[in-house]
């Protein structure tokens, strides 16, 4: 059994536990520590994507306990792409956050580093229980780093984040103790063996267990009547944490893809039946509207925030026909969504910071240092965010499109996907016209920063390598999606052979 | 003993979700307290209610289930941390938006 399964948790975890008794160092050595560790995560990712690309599940067994007593991690395809997704997305941030907004307030590189163990311990668990701890660990390090830099915007949206997220744990925790009272097990694969064998009478109970959770995951990912925290949250903290924030929503679509498809995924009438239904048209209706959210803002960043919002509702209505084909063009686009959404965030920072006044909101007509320049690399993200060639979200957007083309509901999003993205179109092209069609020279002069430009760069430029390596990487996500779509093979790493048939169903 | 439990589960929620829909931060705290306080409970009885059976094998016939007791205790230590940060975080709200509300406005702040 390799130890390295375990790293991805740990290392983040002393790296943050070090960061807190180096707080009294310069600034130097706690960025380079923590880069450090990062590129650490980065290489990991790497390792993995290489590890799970074989097909096999690997399994670390927390303390040497056997499923399903103990707890067990579980590394496959998906949890690959979303380690390695992370630690990408976190290096950039952190890079940039290194350039001086980390000055903002106390322990920022450590609370980043406690953000990325409870991202990499959500991913790859293989017990309920354990998602539930890893989320809290996530919660906390984000409630804190929301805060990072202070001021009284940021302390409003964290109140309304905090509240709504402790509610969603204590929801959490009622869908666990009735899914654990009814089947006596935590682990998610005996857990779906429980679940698909569990007498009729118990069904209305487990359905409302499976509801609770789609409703925890819901507030997470930001569904339709659980979205309205997310534009204040965002657009109120800091650039590189509103960048790195656009991974946590896709934290909710992971464990939706996860328990939907593997715990109440079995069975004759599997109970995740229901909760396909009510995904659907509420992830179409969540599509609406970030696409009108995003043509209505009043800031770049509350567009960047309804443009996750808009990322959401694409990817849930896409993941709801439940094909291989529909799994795996979500995963590009949750690929290309993520990216992009940190980069507009990255990129609103930067172009506000070169205005003269009202920093990035659109009301207030100012003049820009650097017109050229910045217009140039807006014009080319633009580009990427809103899916056409040469970028990832082109490819991501034709291959949702081509494989929901014969299906029944495929029509409606079509429409919806289509006109959202017209609506998006409008509202980029808008912002990019008022801010750099209208010259005018500042009254001093201001230095531009160029390695944060760089770095928004080498992000669209990795955008565009997704794309020009599109057929391996479809290769892959398909071969995820396929992974994803049979839940025995999941179950038979899981489980040793013989110990799941012959014990009797719930206590 | 079950229906006696399940009355003070429901009271206890029952409390909680109407804190928590009130309009000043500290109810909405005391909220989330008594909801987190049920749901303690809640996840307690998932191994099933019985008296004088402690969770270790050989000393009864029939022991507890030990793993919701375990799950209780991670749950509380989660609960009084979060209730602790989100104390703090109302504190420093109220003083720094000069009201208690949840909006961090006081909606009839212009009327009087």
């Amino acid at each position: 059994m390799s130890h390295a399964l375990i790293l991805p948790i740990l290392l983040p975890l002393l790296t943050g536990a070090g960061l807190l008794l180096l707080y009294r160092t310069p600034t130097g050595l706690q960025r380079l520590v923590g880069i450090a560790s990062t590129a650490g995560l980065t290489l990991l990712g790497l390792w993995g994507l290489h590890a799970a690309g074989t097909g096999d599940h690997h399994l670390y067994h927390v303390g040497d306990w056997p499923a399903p007593f103990g707890i067990v991690l579980i590394l496959d395809r998906l949890a690959a792409i979303m380690l390695t997704l992370t630690a990408v997305l976190g290096l950039c941030c952190l890079l940039y956050a290194s350039r001086g907004i980390d000055r903002g307030g106390a322990h920022f590189h450590a609370l980043f580093q406690f953000q990325l163990a409870g991202l990499n311990g959500a991913f790859l668990t293989g017990d309920l229980f354990n998602l539930f701890v890893f989320f809290e660990i996530l919660l906390i390090a984000s409630y804190a780093l929301l805060l990072h830099g202070g001021g009284r915007a940021r302390s409003r949206a964290g109140l309304h984040y905090v509240i709504i997220n402790l509610v969603g744990s204590a929801l959490f925790l009622i869908a666990l103790g009735t899914l654990y009272g009814l089947t006596g097990t935590l682990n998610m694969a005996d857990l779906a063996l429980r679940v698909a064998a569990a007498p009729s009478a118990d069904a209305p109970l487990l359905s409302a267990a499976s509801m609770v959770l789609l409703v925890v995951f819901g507030i997470k990912a930001a569904i339709l009547p659980l979205l309205f925290w997310l534009p204040r949250a965002y657009s109120a903290s800091s650039a590189p944490v509103a960048a790195l924030f656009a991974i946590m929503t896709k934290v909710g679509v992971y464990a939706i893809l996860r328990v939907f498809l593997l715990v109440f995924g079995l069975g004759e009438n599997p109970v995740n039946a229901t909760a396909w239904e009510w995904l659907w048209p509420l992830a179409l209706l969540t599509l609406a509207l970030g696409g009108i959210g995003v043509l209505g803002s009043d800031s770049l960043r509350t567009l960047t925030a309804y443009l996750v919002i808009l990322s959401v509702g694409t990817l849930l209505a896409t993941i709801s026909f439940v094909t291989p084909a529909t799994l795996g063009a979500a995963l590009l686009y949750l690929i290309h969504s993520t990216s992009m959404a940190a980069v507009f965030f990255l990129l609103a920072d930067l172009l506000g910071q070169q205005r003269e006044r009202g920093y990035d909101r659109f009301s207030v007509v100012a003049p820009m240092g650097h017109r050229w320049l910045l217009g140039s690399v807006f014009f080319v993200a633009a580009i990427a965010m809103v899916g056409l060639p040469p970028f990832s979200g082109f490819v991501s957007k034709v291959w949702i499109l081509q494989a929901t083309t014969f299906q029944p509901r495929g029509l409606w999003l079509w429409g919806v996907l289509l006109a959202a993205a017209l609506l998006t179109l409008i509202a980029v092209s808008r912002t990019g016209s008022s801010w750099f069609w209208r010259p005018g020279s500042l009254a001093e002069p201001r230095t531009l920063d160029r390695g944060c430009l760089a770095l928004v760069c080498l992000m669209v430029a990795l955008n565009g390598a997704l794309a020009a390596m599109g057929e391996p990487v479809m290769r892959y996500l398909e071969l995820t999606a396929e992974q994803l779509l049979t839940p025995h093979a999941y179950i038979a790493a899981m489980l040793p052979e013989g110990i799941h048939l012959d014990r009797e169903v719930a206590p | 003993m079950e229906l006696l439990y399940a009355i003070t589960l429901g009271i206890l929620t029952t409390c909680g979700v109407y804190l928590l829909l009130r309009a000043r931060t500290f109810t909405v705290i005391l909220g989330l307290t008594l909801l987190s306080h049920a749901v303690n409970l809640y996840l307690f009885a998932s191994g099933r209610l019985a008296t004088g059976a402690p969770a270790i094998i050989g000393l009864t016939e029939h022991p507890a289930d030990p793993l919701p007791q375990a799950l209780v205790l991670t749950a509380i230590v989660i609960g009084f941390a979060m209730t602790a940060f989100v104390v703090v975080l109302a504190l420093k709200a109220a003083v720094e938006l000069r009201n208690d509300h949840v909006d961090g406005e006081d909606p009839d702040e212009d009327r009087s």
